[in-house]
């Protein structure tokens, strides 16, 4: 998994909240492997209109976000169904920082698999954020995952992140790298689950 | 165990897999590695089968190719299969419990966010990632920090024509879609209890909507005599050493939560939504809100939008918006009781517009035949599918046109989930019966009544 120390780039504001994950990655696409990229289907149905034209007025359309790298969002981002495609986009788009009040569970946990940067902040700081974008589209936005502060314009923010997300992100540790240590304790407590909690597995079937 | 940072290393008691875990698949195969638990995997195929037609010569090679990948990585793997062809086969969420797979107390993930679903039976579940899915299959543990606790409450006696359905809209519309992040939720209270099995699967799998890590209910004596010979689950002096463990699972007297949420069930009506969200949910005597009338300009925002894109009126009355299909079907609410409940209102009664019925698996879909469901389904003109996800997400080609109103059994109206377009309504089977008959939504109280709605 890449690190993630700092990012400096341009940052699209997506004023809409439960952004859930079947705007960011429709289902129909969920069929493409890893290999043939997610990015151009980001937000699809929200960038193109039926007809596959973009939507002029959708803010990742407008030529200072065309090349975001930092998504400013509303509460609760990224709720609803568990698809990691949904960070997939993201990430392949371009995206490696998503600044927002709240975040869907599933969608935190696989943003952080990815090295997808998830920033909280408070309703009023993400608003302010916003209005800053609104008024200087091109505004820089920095992000420092080690001082935990969002700089903008003049403004520098501090945003919380899970300490052991924030760690595994600025080491780019790998869950399994993490497991591997545990292999005989796990099997240990295979063995003496076994016999504390026969009725746990399931029944051989005949 | 727990690492000094407070994650802790958990072991899965069971892992179920879907046509679209094949992401996971595809990173064991990159490695090299082998699934180290297939004993405690299961494969089901529910996502990207189809309904209707035939599910031996699939038509669609793109909804072929997916199902044939399933068949690959289980066989490759040595994964018990429910796949097509199987007489066990359906939604994952309904399977579980069903063979006695899912059980009170196990820990069970799966790569889809409605895992909360086993938590009916008391078993900490919860759905995960690709990548947590891969760990998962290499190493049968899992990463995890303690949730915070919530406890919702529901006592009283349910009157007619309620069902957990509208249990859980009220409590989503309540605490709001992201009213339950991060939390583990406990659902008690005499209304709880008097939930069978099927009930409470609607309640718990609904906990996601609300933001939920989980959701579970303490298991009882309904519990154990449901799990009773079930092919999976134990038997014997194994099983009674289960209940005994079981027994022992449910939340002292006096334990602390961080979050108190309590409902009077006497007080629900039935529920049914109106936007873009499943907190967007209001009893079906109400209005849809009114931007106009709404002093906060985000909420006001909020509020157009939805209504533009469901093409509802502001300030319009539920009763008077006219439906163009229903769907029953999903991991919501295709089991049996659910069928039973849409058929009783659909019995000698002829729907006014198309839709299907999907059983939530082949059993269930055998015991509906059985009980002559099937019949007046078909009789009152809706179509009687196979079991699958469906139109719930419409991955398997059944969908809701553009511009297309749904009265839908399923568990999100988000923006295009039902198809590019879709217009959903979510309410209970009940309710999607009577919005069936009358071509609007409607108060299936009046129904049972026998009165004209």
């Amino acid at each position: 998994m890449e690190k993630f120390t700092k990012l400096t780039g341009a940052a699209c504001p997506i004023n809409q909240s439960n952004l859930n994950t079947d705007q960011i990655l429709p289902a129909r696409f969920l069929k493409r492997t890893r290999a043939m990229g997610f990015g151009n289907v980001l937000l699809h149905d929200l960038r193109f209109d039926s007809e596959g034209r973009e939507k002029s007025d959708f803010p990742l359309n407008k030529p200072a976000w065309r090349t975001a790298t930092i998504v400013v969002g509303a509460r609760n981002f990224g709720c609803g169904s568990s698809r990691e495609a949904a960070v997939y986009a993201l990430y392949d788009f371009g995206v490696r920082c998503v600044i927002a009040p709240s975040f869907g569970d599933i969608f935190a946990g696989n943003a952080m698999q990815n090295g997808l940067l998830t920033a909280a902040v408070t309703d009023e700081e993400a608003a302010e954020i916003m209005g800053s974008l609104a008024q200087t589209p091109e505004l820089a936005v920095m992000v420092d995952l080690n001082e935990q502060s969002i700089l903008c314009g003049n403004r520098t923010y501090r945003f919380r992140i899970d300490p052991i997300r924030r760690m595994r992100l600025l080491n780019g540790w790998d869950d399994l790298a993490l497991t591997e240590n545990y292999r005989e304790r796990i099997s240990a407590f295979k063995a003496d689950d076994n016999v504390k909690r026969p009725w746990a597995v399931p029944r051989e079937q005949v | 165990m727990r690492r000094d940072d407070g994650e802790s290393l958990l072991w899965v008691d069971r892992h179920y897999v879907h046509e679209g875990s094949f992401h996971a698949f595809g990173k064991l195969a990159e490695r090299g590695a082998e699934v180290v638990e297939p004993k405690l995997t299961f494969g089901v195929a529910d996502h990207y089968v189809p309904t209707r037609g035939s599910r031996h010569n699939i038509a669609n090679p793109e909804l072929a190719r997916m199902v044939r990948q399933l068949e690959e990585n289980c066989a490759r793997h040595g994964v018990e299969l429910f796949g097509l062809g199987d007489s066990r086969q359906g939604i994952v969420h309904v399977v579980g419990p069903e063979q006695g797979l899912t059980l009170p107390g196990l820990l069970i993930v799966c790569g889809d966010s409605h895992t909360s679903t086993h938590g009916a039976l008391g078993a900490y579940a919860f759905g995960i990632g690709a990548s947590e899915v891969a760990h998962v299959l290499m190493t049968q543990t899992i990463w995890q920090k303690k949730p915070k606790r919530m406890r919702v409450s529901v006592d009283g006696a349910m009157p007619p024509g309620i069902s957990a359905k509208d249990i859980v809209l009220a409590i989503i519309a309540s605490i709001g879609a992201d009213g339950a992040t991060g939390c583990a939720v406990e659902y008690s209270g005499s209304a709880i209890r008097a939930l069978s099995m099927e009930g409470r699967s609607t309640l718990c799998n609904m906990s996601i909507e609300a933001g939920a890590r989980c959701g579970v209910v303490a298991p009882d004596a309904a519990t154990f005599a449901y799990l009773k010979r079930r092919p999976y689950a134990p038997t014997g002096a194994v099983f009674d050493q289960a209940v005994e463990a079981w027994s022992k699972l449910a939340t002292d007297e006096g334990a602390a939560f961080d979050r108190e949420v309590a409902l009077d069930a006497a007080k629900i009506a039935p529920i049914v939504t109106w936007g873009t969200s499943p907190q967007d949910a209001l009893p079906i005597d109400a209005c849809v809100p009114d931007p106009s009338r709404e002093s906060i300009p985000e909420r006001a925002h909020y509020l157009r939008e939805a209504l533009d894109y469901m093409g509802i009126a502001p300030g319009k009355k539920l009763t008077e918006i006219a439906i163009d299909r229903v769907f029953i079907g999903s991991c919501t609410n295709a089991r049996i009781e659910d069928l039973r409940a849409a058929a009783a209102v659909l019995a000698g009664r002829a729907s006014k517009v198309p839709g299907l019925v999907s059983p939530g698996s082949t059993l269930v879909k055998r015991q509906a035949e059985e009980e002559g469901l099937d019949r007046i389904f078909r009789e009152a003109g809706l179509e009687w599918g196979e079991s699958g996800c469906s139109m719930c997400v419409g991955i398997n080609g059944d969908l809701v046109r553009p511009r297309e109103r749904c009265a839908s059994t399923t568990n999100r109206n988000f923006r295009g989930r039902q198809g590019p377009g879709a217009r959903t309504h979510l309410m209970s089977p009940a309710m999607v019966a009577a919005a069936a008959v009358t071509g609007h939504l409607a108060d299936v109280r009046e129904l049972l009544r026998g009165g004209k709605v």
